[in-house]
């Protein structure tokens, strides 16, 4: 067997040269002083095979256009096993990768590794970190939600603010008179994953073609001491190195949740877009620029850094140096790290926490208080189902379908509910997937829908969330078979209008939880909530108007 | 263990064949591991079915008291189709045999044998597939021709007058 084996080698290694490449590539030189500090490269190649594989299936299910790329991706998340793992790895490996590529040029930088004859080896690492960054900036467009949508709409005007090139700029990334649309997210995808990848694999077949070419940077002193193969020594640590980045990405990607908001929203006023966290530092740089001074932080500095990382084997030409010597080096590594930590850290500070949204707005119309808890229940299927991102609700802008608030589309509650089901069925030619929502939760939805009118829309759409998950939580425990809300509900128990004037807010949650101990008598069963279904109901009962009895 | 007579050319130290053998091993058992790690995954991810999220669907068809008895009917109906991450409305079609005995059966409308749409002949009191001359009766049974097995058949209740259909039974599928 063994014997087959070695000659089956041996014609192969005859007619392609296969074993004798891989073994000259394995056994090949380098430096006595080579070691751990070498690794990062490697890892950065095995992270983008990664980022290559889960790409590929992630491909496997998913439409790539505006809208379907975000169910798509829904229905990767919550149908598909594995599929949250599948683009964890993907989503933290992009992470990964810009720090272990930026860990990479470090290494190079503070060892003067790019001296000559290495000059062209660091230029082309450069164009790969670029490349690095415009794989993170064409692929957070991709999952189509608020984060990625309103993102990409900053990214984009930044790209027009260039002097000179920015209306083509504008032009090439699809971005037309309508902002970002099908064709800015075609482009991205398009960049994403028919340009950039060949591109990346051709740099990095030049990239290690050079580092191959002049040999892996020797250190001073280095030429005394007798070279050592690649493999096995060497190989061992940037396999143990890549183990150890694999192991990080493989928990983060098991353990920490990757969001997926809601689908991306165009009349959305309240989002407030973040970039990734390794572009906040040219965020908040933006910042420092006001006014017509804005292009300087958004493409004139960004540019001179560029420009200044591919010409640093020109700016520093003195000799080779030791590392521990190098001190302008490493001075200007501790500062680079110092601003852009300082810069990360004001732009995370900076960051409005998203608001729980337990405070009422009273100086914006409140008529959703008015609401019974199966119609505020419904805004929350409404909310939940993305209605909006097809209908508009008074507010005058077009979509795709008719504005809910023209009360000539209103029929009743049975015709809706069957066209909830089957949209194509009531309406022939209708575009609109079918809701799949239970019988009681469609009932909910059309009842809000019966309620909508242009003059109320603007009332009801205020609605705080805290209410309508509120009024879920009232629905699924049915409060209403005892208790009476805004004049809806059995008289059981006593009206929950006016409990704030009644009650404190603990004992109402310590009610819940043990109601004969409060007030005893009481028939009402014990409830177990969670805290936070807990938080929501007993907010939202208590945003209810004094009396229930009027609209 | 066994003595093995000294080679030719001087040996590196032992220690060093160790390390050598522990690099080696490493480097298999390392990327192994990552090879596990990402592959079982994504075959999983590949192979195994979606998970189903909706309980079974009823559509309702047609009122069966307009039906005659043994007289195969072809009835519409409409049904979501869930594909993928879309849920789509289309049109269903189904064969409705009322037998004499009042019970119900709905035929898909796909011969067994390669799928193509069938028809009921009144004169010959048989289902006919044209494309390849397969005959069903009206119980759905083969009577001749290429096809592999009986005519599959939707499940079916009756909710007063009206008749509601299942899932489409084909053997050998699952769910």
């Amino acid at each position: 067997m063994r014997r087959h084996w070695d000659s089956f080698n041996q014609w192969l290694d005859h007619r392609t040269g296969l074993q004798t490449a891989v073994r000259k590539f394995m056994l090949e030189e380098i430096p006595a002083s080579s070691g751990w500090q070498q690794v990062f490269g490697s890892v950065a190649v095995f992270l983008f095979l990664v980022q290559a594989f889960t790409g590929v299936l992630l491909a496997f299910n998913y439409a790539p256009t505006p809208g379907d790329s975000y169910n798509s991706l829904r229905y990767i998340l919550t149908e598909l096993t594995a599929g949250r793992l599948i683009r964890g790895l993907h989503h933290w490996g992009a992470s990964m990768i810009v720090a272990v590529v930026v860990l990479h040029m470090v290494q190079v930088f503070l060892y003067g590794a790019y001296k000559k004859p290495r000059e062209a080896t660091w230029m082309v690492g450069v164009v790969l970190l670029l490349v690095t960054l415009a794989y993170g900036l064409t692929g957070y467009l991709l999952p189509w939600d608020n984060r990625a949508y309103w993102g990409t709409v900053v990214t984009t005007r930044i790209a027009a603010s260039a002097p000179l090139v920015g209306p083509y700029l504008t032009r090439l990334l699809g971005v037309g008179g309508g902002g970002v649309g099908v064709v800015t997210f075609a482009r991205f995808y398009g960049m994403h994953v028919l340009l950039l990848p060949p591109a990346t694999i051709l740099l990095i077949a030049l990239h290690v073609y050079l580092v191959r070419k002049h040999g892996v940077a020797p250190e001073p002193g280095d030429e005394l001491v007798p070279r050592k193969p690649f493999f096995p020594a060497q190989v061992f640590k940037d396999t143990v190195a890549i183990f150890i980045a694999f192991a990080v990405l493989y928990t983060l990607a098991l353990v920490a949740r990757v969001p997926l908001e809601q689908l991306a929203d165009p009349t959305d006023t309240a989002y407030i877009p973040r970039p990734e966290w390794y572009f906040l530092f040219l965020f908040q740089t933006l910042k420092m620029f006001p006014g017509p001074l804005e292009v300087v932080g958004s493409v004139v500095l960004p540019g001179l850094a560029v420009l200044t990382l591919i010409l640093a084997p020109f700016l520093d030409r003195g000799r080779l140096v030791k590392v521990t010597r190098r001190t302008f080096a490493i001075g200007v590594v501790v500062l680079a790290a110092l601003g852009w930590g300082g810069l990360t850290a004001v732009a995370v500070a900076t960051t409005p926490k998203p608001e729980p949204a337990t405070e009422i707005d009273y100086s914006a119309p409140t008529g959703w208080m008015h609401l019974t808890p199966d119609e505020m229940a419904g805004v929350a299927y409404f909310r939940q189902e993305n209605c909006a991102s097809c209908h508009a609700v008074g507010e005058g802008a077009s979509k795709l379908g008719p504005d809910l608030t023209q009360t000539s589309i209103h029929r009743n509650a049975a015709w809706m509910i069957q066209h909830f089901k089957g949209p194509s069925a009531m309406r022939p030619g209708s575009a609109m997937p079918p809701i799949e929502l239970s019988e009681e939760q469609l009932s909910s939805l059309a009842a809000f829908l019966l309620k909508l009118t242009p003059g109320n829309a603007g009332a009801l759409a205020n609605a705080p969330d805290f209410a309508a998950a509120g009024a879920l939580v009232f629905q699924a425990n049915q409060c209403g078979s005892c208790h009476m809300v805004n004049g809806f509900g059995a008289k059981l128990g006593p009206a929950l209008n006016g409990l704030s004037q009644r009650r404190s807010r603990s004992w109402v949650e310590d009610h819940f939880a043990n109601p004969a101990a409060l007030s005893p008598g009481s028939i009402m069963p014990p409830y177990k909530l969670s805290p936070k279904d807990m938080e929501n109901l007993t907010t939202y009962l208590f945003a209810l108007p004094e009396s229930g009895d009027g609209q | 263990m066994n003595d093995v007579p000294a080679p030719a050319t001087p040996q590196p130290p032992p220690e060093s064949v160790t390390r050598r053998n522990f690099y080696v091993s490493a480097i298999y058992g390392l990327g192994a591991a990552i090879s596990a790690a990402l592959g079982l995954p994504a075959a999983i991810y590949l192979l195994f079915p979606p998970n189903v999220r909706k309980a079974d669907q009823w559509d309702e068809i047609g009122d069966v008291t307009r039906l005659a008895a043994n007289s195969p009917t072809e009835m519409t109906f409409r049904r979501n189709r869930v594909d993928g991450w879309k849920v789509t409305s289309e049109k269903a079609t189904a064969w409705v045999v009322k037998h004499a005995d009042n019970s119900i059966v709905a035929f898909g409308p796909q011969c067994t044998h390669l799928g193509c749409a069938y028809h009921w002949d009144d004169g010959k009191s048989e289902f006919i597939c044209p494309c390849h001359n397969s005959f069903f009766s009206i119980d759905g049974n083969v009577l001749g021709g290429p096809a592999p097995r009986a005519l599959d058949r939707y499940e079916t209740k009756v909710d007063g007058q009206k008749l509601l259909v299942g899932r489409l039974i084909v053997p050998g599928q699952q769910a």
